[in-house]
C-alpha cells in the first residue's frame, strides 16, 4: 500500500507537473530552435514574444468573457488563442520587415543579430507592459479539475491525494497536437521541406530556386504561433506575469541547446530533460521517502535544492552539455 | 562591432562637442531641478560609465556578448558587505568553521570528480564521477546546513549574517573586481570557444543564479532583508558629521548656503572626485593597452578570428582574458555602487536595468571607444532618469483628448513603461543607422 501511495505522490507532485512544464518548455524551445536554424541567431526576444502573445490572448479572453462567450468546461483562452497567434505573427512579420531584414541583406554576424534581438526585446517588453501591465494575471476559467482530490479518494480509497488539473491535460494535449502538426508540416509539405533545405544549406537552397523571403515569412508565422501557444499554456497552468516570461528565456535556451540547437526533436527532448531535472531536484522528497522507507522520519524536507535555485538546474545542465557534448544530445548544428 | 572598422572621416571635434552637449544638459538640470539632483545623476552616470567600460572591453574590443553584466555587478557588490561592514559578534565562531569545512568538502569533491574523470574511462567513469558528486553533495549539505542555521540564529532581526571584516571600504573595491573575475573565469572557461551566442546564454544564466544566491543566502548578506549602513570609502564624509562641525557650518554660511544642502553636496562631490579618479585610471590603462601590441592583436581577432588564428594567435585564450578583465571592471563598478548607496538590496538587481541598459550605453557611445562608453554611460543614464520623469508628462498630454475613464487611466499608468520603449528604439536605431556610435573608435 505504501508503495502505491509513494507512486501516487510521485505522480502528483513530480510526474504530472514536470510533464506539463516540459511541454511548455518544449514549445518555447521549438520556437527558438526554428529561428536559430532558419535565421541563424539566438533570439533573445523570444521570452517577450511569448509574453506579448499571451497578453493579446488575455485581452481577447476578456473581450469574449464580456460578450458572454465561453467554451463551457474549457478555458475561454483556447478560443482567443487563434486571434493571439494572428496578432503576434503580424507583429513578428512587421519586426522582420523593419528590423531584421536589413541585417540579413548585409549578412551581419550572428552576434550582431543577437544584439538586435535585445533591442527588439526592449520594445516588445514595453509593448506588453503598455498592453497589460506588469501585474500577475490569472485568466484560467472553465472546469478546474479533471480529477479532484475528493474524486480520487472516492475512486480509489487511497489516503494520498492525486489531482489532475484541466490546464495540465490541456497543455499536454495541445502540445502533442502542435508537435504532430509541426512535424507533419516540416516533413510532408513542400514549404516545410524547403525550410529544412534552407536550414541545412542556405546557398544550395537558393540555387535550387527556394524563395528565401517565403521561408523567412513562414518561419516567423510558425514562431509566433509556437510562442503564443507556449506562453498561453504556461499562463493557464501557472499565471501570467511579463517578467516571469523573460526569465523563462534561460530554461528555454537550455532546452534548445541541450537537445541540440537547430534540431526540433532535440528541442522537445531538451524541454523534458530540463523540466524533469528542475522539478525533481527542487521537490521535497520527504513524503515519498516516508512511504518507501518504513520507520524513518526525516528531519528536513529532503529537498535537494530550494525552489529559488531552479534556474541553477537549467544552468548546470547547460554547462555540462557545453563541456561534454557541445552539439547537444541529438546532434544539432554548431556554426 | 559592425564587421568593418575602417577609420571614419568623423571630425576630431565630435567627441568634445558631444561632451559639451552632455555638460549643458547637466547644467540645465542643475538650474531647473537643483544641483543635488544633477550630482545624483552624474554620480550614478559615472558608475554606469565604469560598467560600460567593462562591457565595452568585452563587446567593443573583442565582440563578446555578455548578457549577464548584472550578475558580475551584484557579485562585486558583495565585496563591501564582506570586507567593510563590521563583523557580527559570535557569528564566525558559531558557523565559520562549518562553512569553511563545507566549502572545502565541495572543492575536494569537484577535484576528485575531475581526477576520476581523467583517470578512468567507459561505464566506470560515469558511475564513479556521479557517485563522487552525489556523496560530495550530501556531505556538503550535512556540514553546511547546521552552520547556516547557527549563523542565522544570531540576532536575526538586525544581523543573522556573518558580517564583514571591518576593513576600509576602498579595499573592498578591488576585491569586488576579483570576485567578479573569478566567476567570469569559470563561465568563460566553459562557454568560450564555442558558438558566439553560447557565451550570451551562459552569462544570462550565471547572472540569474548569482542574484538568486544573494537573495536567498541570509548567512552571507541577509538576503532580501538587505544590509544597511555599509561604510563609505575613505575621504567621503558623513552629512551628519559635517552639519555638527562648527567650521563647516561657518564656511557654508560664509558662502551663503544652507548647511544641510552644503553637506549633501559635499558628500556627492567627494564621491564624484573618487569616481573620476577611478575612471581616469581605467581609461589611462585601457588606452595604453589598446595602443600596445596586445590591443592590436585584440582588434585583429575581433575583426577576423580566422585570420588571427592562422597567424598563430590563441583566440579562445585571448577571449577568456578580455572577458575576465571586462567582468572585473564590472565587479569594481558593482562594489563602488554599493559603497555609494550604503546598502545592499539584492532584490533591486534587474537584468533590463543592469545588463541590457549597459549594452545600450556601450553601443550608443560607440563600441570599442572608451570615451564613447563614458559618454554613453552618462548620457543614457540621464535619458533613462529623465524618460521616467517625462513619460507621464508626455502621456498626460497624449491622453488629454480622451474622456476620463478606464482607457485614460490605463494610458496614464503605463507611462512608466515609456523608458523601455525609448531604450529599445534608441538601441535599434543606433545599431541600424550609426553602428559605430556617437564617438566612433579611432
Amino acid at each position: 500500500m505504501d508503495v502505491i501511495n509513494a507512486l501516487v505522490a510521485l505522480t502528483n507532485y513530480v510526474l504530472i507537473p514536470a510533464t506539463a512544464y516540459g511541454a511548455q518548455l518544449a514549445l518555447g524551445a521549438l520556437g527558438v530552435t526554428l529561428v536559430y536554424s532558419i535565421l541563424r541567431f539566438s533570439n533573445f526576444a523570444h521570452g517577450d514574444t511569448m509574453a506579448f502573445g499571451t497578453g493579446i490572448v488575455i485581452l481577447f479572453t476578456w473581450l469574449f468573457q464580456s460578450w458572454g462567450i465561453s467554451l463551457g468546461p474549457l478555458p475561454t483562452a483556447l478560443l482567443a488563442l487563434p486571434f493571439g497567434i494572428i496578432v503576434t505573427a503580424a507583429l513578428l512579420l512587421g519586426t522582420d520587415r523593419v528590423v531584421y531584414k536589413f541585417y540579413r541583406k548585409v549578412r551581419a554576424a550572428p552576434v550582431i543579430l543577437v544584439m538586435v534581438s535585445v533591442g527588439v526585446m526592449f520594445v516588445m517588453n514595453a509593448l506588453t507592459r503598455f498592453l497589460i501591465g506588469v501585474d500577475q494575471i490569472t485568466f484560467d476559467d472553465g472546469e478546474r479539475f479533471v480529477i479532484s482530490a475528493r474524486q480520487w479518494r472516492d475512486m480509489t480509497g487511497l489516503s494520498e491525494p492525486l489531482t489532475l488539473r484541466s490546464t495540465q491535460v490541456i497543455t499536454i494535449v495541445t502540445a502533442l497536437l502542435v508537435m504532430v502538426a509541426l512535424f507533419w508540416f516540416l516533413n510532408r509539405t513542400r514549404t516545410g521541406k524547403s525550410m529544412r533545405a534552407f536550414s541545412d544549406n542556405e546557398d544550395l537552397a537558393l540555387l535550387s530556386g527556394i524563395n528565401p523571403d517565403r521561408v523567412v515569412t513562414v518561419t516567423w508565422i510558425i514562431t509566433g504561433a509556437l510562442a503564443t501557444i507556449a506562453g498561453t499554456l504556461y499562463g493557464l497552468d501557472k499565471s501570467f506575469k511579463a517578467f516571469t516570461y523573460f526569465q523563462l528565456l534561460l530554461p528555454i535556451f537550455a532546452a534548445a541547446i541541450v537537445g541540440g540547437i537547430g534540431s526540433p526533436v532535440g528541442a522537445i527532448l531538451g524541454g523534458f530533460v530540463i523540466s524533469f531535472s528542475e522539478v525533481g531536484l527542487t521537490y521535497a522528497w520527504k513524503k515519498v521517502a516516508t512511504y518507501l522507507i518504513p520507520h524513518w522520519e526525516p528531519d528536513g524536507l529532503v529537498q535537494l535544492l530550494s525552489t529559488d535555485y531552479k534556474f541553477a538546474v537549467s544552468f548546470t545542465i547547460l554547462i555540462l552539455v557545453l563541456i561534454f557534448k557541445p552539439t547537444g544530445l541529438l546532434k544539432g548544428k554548431i556554426v | 562591432m559592425s564587421g568593418t572598422h575602417q577609420p571614419g572621416q568623423s571630425s576630431t571635434l565630435r567627441g568634445p562637442i558631444c561632451f559639451a552637449i552632455l555638460a549643458a544638459l547637466l547644467v540645465i538640470e542643475g538650474l531647473t531641478s537643483g544641483w543635488n539632483s544633477t550630482l545624483g545623476i552624474l554620480n550614478m552616470g559615472l558608475l554606469s560609465a565604469i560598467m560600460a567600460l567593462g562591457v565595452n572591453m568585452q563587446w567593443g574590443y573583442a565582440g563578446l556578448f555578455n548578457a549577464g553584466a548584472m550578475g558580475f555587478l551584484a557579485l562585486g557588490g558583495l565585496a563591501p558587505v564582506l570586507i567593510s561592514t563590521a563583523p557580527t559578534p559570535g557569528a564566525f565562531r558559531a558557523g565559520g568553521p562549518g562553512l569553511i569545512t563545507a566549502f572545502a568538502v565541495a572543492v575536494i569533491a569537484v577535484l576528485l570528480a575531475v581526477q576520476a574523470y581523467r583517470r578512468t574511462s567507459g561505464k566506470l567513469r560515469g558511475l564513479l564521477v556521479a557517485l563522487i558528486l552525489i556523496v560530495g553533495f550530501f556531505a556538503f549539505r550535512w556540514v553546511f546546513d547546521p552552520a547556516v542555521t547557527a549563523v542565522e540564529a544570531i540576532n536575526p532581526s538586525a544581523a543573522g549574517n556573518l558580517g564583514g571584516l571591518g576593513w576600509p571600504t576602498l579595499i573592498s573595491w578591488p576585491v569586488g573586481a576579483l570576485l567578479a573575475a573569478g566567476a567570469a573565469w569559470l563561465v568563460g572557461k566553459t562557454a568560450l570557444g564555442l558558438r558566439s551566442d553560447y557565451l550570451a546564454i551562459a552569462t544570462l544564466g550565471i547572472a540569474e543564479i548569482i542574484v538568486a544566491v544573494l537573495k536567498n543566502e541570509q548567512w552571507l548578506d541577509r538576503g532580501v532583508l538587505n544590509v544597511n549602513g555599509i561604510p563609505r570609502p575613505w575621504p567621503v564624509p558623513y552629512e551628519i558629521d559635517l552639519q555638527n562641525s562648527a567650521s563647516f557650518v561657518a564656511k557654508a554660511q560664509s558662502w551663503g548656503m544652507d548647511p544641510t544642502l552644503a553637506s549633501t553636496l559635499t558628500v556627492k562631490l567627494a564621491f564624484l572626485a573618487l569616481f573620476v579618479v577611478v575612471i581616469l585610471l581605467l581609461i589611462w590603462g585601457t588606452e595604453l593597452a589598446l595602443k600596445s601590441p596586445w590591443g592590436r592583436m585584440m582588434r585583429a581577432i575581433r575583426d577576423n578570428e580566422v585570420s588571427a588564428a592562422a597567424m598563430g594567435k590563441n583566440v579562445t585564450r585571448r577571449h577568456l582574458q578580455i572577458f575576465v578583465l571586462g567582468s572585473a571592471v564590472i565587479g569594481l563598478a558593482g562594489a563602488m555602487m554599493i559603497s555609494l548607496d550604503g546598502q545592499m538590496t539584492p532584490a533591486s538587481y534587474n537584468p533590463l536595468r543592469y545588463t541590457f541598459l549597459i549594452l545600450v550605453m556601450v553601443i550608443v557611445g560607440g563600441s570599442g571607444s572608451n570615451w564613447g562608453s563614458v559618454l554613453g554611460g552618462i548620457l543614457v543614464w540621464y535619458l533613462w532618469v529623465k524618460a521616467g520623469d517625462w513619460g507621464p508628462d508626455i502621456m498626460g498630454w497624449a491622453a488629454s483628448p480622451f474622456a476620463d475613464g478606464p482607457l485614460k487611466d490605463h494610458l496614464l499608468n503605463s507611462a512608466a513603461h515609456m523608458r523601455m520603449l525609448v531604450m529599445g528604439i534608441i538601441l535599434l536605431v543606433v545599431l541600424r543607422f550609426s553602428p559605430r556610435g556617437l564617438m566612433p573608435e579611432k
